[in-house]
């Protein structure tokens, strides 16, 4: 286990429990309004301080983790369901009007930033959490498809491939059998890499007004909110922004030590 | 001439590539802006128009006509730099692009100056003292710039550096009339804030894009010459560890450009951030639309750069394709 692997895993398992936690209980309810203690500094009642209307900032950044957290895993999981068959499917017909195809609309689809899709979807049916998914999660399908597509070539040019081809089996029935367990290693690190930009993705779009609407709390909407009053009351800015930083670099840390421990030439490299 | 043939058949395979990847682009901005519900002219007058008011005013702004031929015409007008006429401004709609353009792309390009300039230091630097403690710092440095969401660092900048020591102005623009030093001075703070995530990630690609090239054969006979390490470094590696910094540079572009639609919201500079919140807020969807083609087509042609500027690094490439 590498250092990096434990920090990061303890970090991000934090902010996964208190999501968790914030379901069951919280120190206050983050909708209260308690205007008379408004924007508090951290103290022995409030831990994290209060926001302009006397809210309390701890049970919001608790209840805001579960909006930053949903939206990045639902992003994470459409990229995967969606990418990874079509890398697998462009990997086994390598060369073919599929591969090109798939490729060629991966090219498209990076062409769109995610925040440009978020822009679209909000033309359409106006800002909601839910654009938010479906703009990062449009973004992580080419993501997937690439590094399945790179991956799955590596193997396909193994002799037990070979071997599994001779036996009879088919394309399809080797990529799913062989091909997708020995890529879901990578799968597995990139899940967590996309996670971390996706929480800062949804932070964006939740600052800008793309994301999660109000009363839902979200991370980003937080930051939009204390932009105002930041050189009266700091900590409004400075509690979200170290909360995403934190996240993120303990989800970053996790991908790296997830792959050194995973990639065993990685590990002899290192020794 | 081989390499010069190979090169043009390279570059008009990707040309070919690239013009049917802005026609499907096209295609699909415009449709998704097609269903979005509700009619600009109806929006426009208001609940209580009359009729045959709103058909009036529907057919001055040309949305009578079938979606194909609006396509069409939407298309062949951008092609010669018409975008059509602002629903709510009633200007025209390239007009207040270029304006907002000269914010925006400035705003872009300083911070691609900057977060290049400094990666490539930061990485250099931590490649040549790789393994010291220097370098693990450094390192650690950059795994935290990743971390930080620039809107929030543009927040930081503003609090200490406008509201603390009042050295910048928290936000809004000078302008460029005055000067182009009063204009730069504006957009300072918020290209080091749009900067910093890309110089961290940058930094590490130098730096590992390096380390790989200074164990490669040719340094080592490099140094066998009698080269010292640094000379080494500087003469034969970093211009072989460029290949793959280019592509992170080319793909970080795009990501500059819709990074400072959102920084411009903390600094509130009137660039295409605003003009494209505005439009969505006022339903002036034609500038939404065009806004958007316009931030693909500059992605798109900036991956082609890339691409065509890699084969010129790298002659491999235009082999293998």
């Amino acid at each position: 286990m590498t250092r990096n692997l434990i920090c990061g895993t303890l970090l991000s398992s934090l902010f996964i429990l208190m999501a968790l936690t914030s379901f069951m209980w919280t120190p206050y309810d983050h909708t209260t309004l308690s205007i008379p203690e408004k924007m508090q500094p951290p103290n022995f009642k409030y831990w994290l301080g209060t926001d302009h209307f006397g809210r309390d900032i701890l049970s919001m950044i608790m209840v805001g983790a579960r909006t930053s957290i949903a939206v990045a895993i639902i992003a994470v999981g459409i990229g995967m369901i969606l990418g990874v068959p079509l890398g697998l499917a462009a990997a086994a017909q390598i060369g073919s009007w599929l591969d090109e195809l798939i490729m060629r609309g991966n090219d498209l689809v990076f062409a769109f930033p995610s925040l440009v899709i978020a822009i679209l979807i909000t033309a359409i049916f106006g800002p909601s959490a839910t654009n938010a998914i479906i703009a990062i999660g449009i973004f992580n399908i080419p993501v997937f498809a690439r590094i399945t597509r790179g991956a799955a070539l590596s193997i396909w040019k193994l002799d037990f491939i070979l071997a599994a081809q001779v036996a009879g089996k088919s394309t399809f029935r080797i990529s799913y059998e062989h091909i997708f367990p020995n890529v879901s290693n990578l799968l597995i690190v990139q899940g967590t890499i996309q996670f971390s930009l996706g929480i800062l993705a949804e932070s964006g779009l939740s600052y800008v007004g793309l994301g999660a609407q109000p009363p839902v709390p979200s991370w980003g909407r937080m930051l939009s909110d204390a932009q105002t009053m930041v050189s009266i009351a700091p900590h409004l800015a400075l509690v979200p922004g170290i909360t995403i930083i934190l996240t993120v670099l303990g989800l970053n840390l996790m991908g790296d030590g997830l792959r050194d421990f995973l990639d065993p030439r990685l590990r002899i490299q290192r020794s | 001439m081989v390499n010069l043939s190979q090169m043009l058949l390279y570059s008009l395979k990707r040309f070919i590539s690239l013009a049917i990847s802005l026609i499907i682009a096209s295609v699909i901005i415009f449709t998704v802006i097609e269903i979005a519900p509700g009619d600009p002219a109806q929006f426009m007058l208001g609940i209580n128009a009359q009729p045959d008011t709103v058909a009036a005013l529907q057919e001055e702004l040309g949305l009578n006509v079938p979606k194909h031929i609006r396509y069409f015409n939407w298309i062949s007008g951008m092609i010669v730099g018409d975008f059509g006429t602002s629903y709510t401004y009633r200007t025209p709609v390239a007009e207040m692009i270029v304006d907002r353009l000269w914010i925006s792309l400035p705003l872009a390009l300083y911070a691609l100056t900057i977060s290049t300039f400094v990666a490539f230091l930061v990485g250099i630097y931590a490649a040549a003292r790789r393994g010291k403690l220097t370098d693990t710092a450094v390192m650690a440095a950059t795994q935290l710039g990743v971390a930080i969401p620039n809107f929030w660092f543009a927040m930081m900048l503003v609090l200490v550096f406008a509201i603390n020591f009042q050295i910048f102005s928290a936000g809004g623009f000078n302008g460029w009339n005055n000067g182009i030093g009063f204009g730069l001075q504006s957009l300072t703070l918020p290209a080091i804030a749009l900067a910093l995530p890309q110089a961290a990630i940058l930094a590490r690609v130098m730096r590992s894009s390096l380390i790989d090239i200074l164990g490669e054969d040719y340094i080592r006979t490099a140094r066998a010459k009698g080269l010292s390490k640094h000379q080494a470094l500087w003469r034969h590696g970093v211009r072989n560890a460029l290949i793959p910094v280019l592509t992170i540079i080319g793909l970080q572009f795009a990501f500059l450009i819709a990074g400072a639609i959102i920084i411009e919201q903390v600094f509130y500079l009137p660039g295409l951030g605003r003009l494209i919140f505005q439009s969505i807020s006022s339903r002036d969807l034609i500038v939404v639309e065009s806004i958007i083609m316009l931030l693909v087509f500059i992605v798109i042609i900036v991956n082609f750069l890339v691409d065509i500027a890699y084969a010129i690094v790298d002659p491999r490439l235009r082999l293998t394709s």
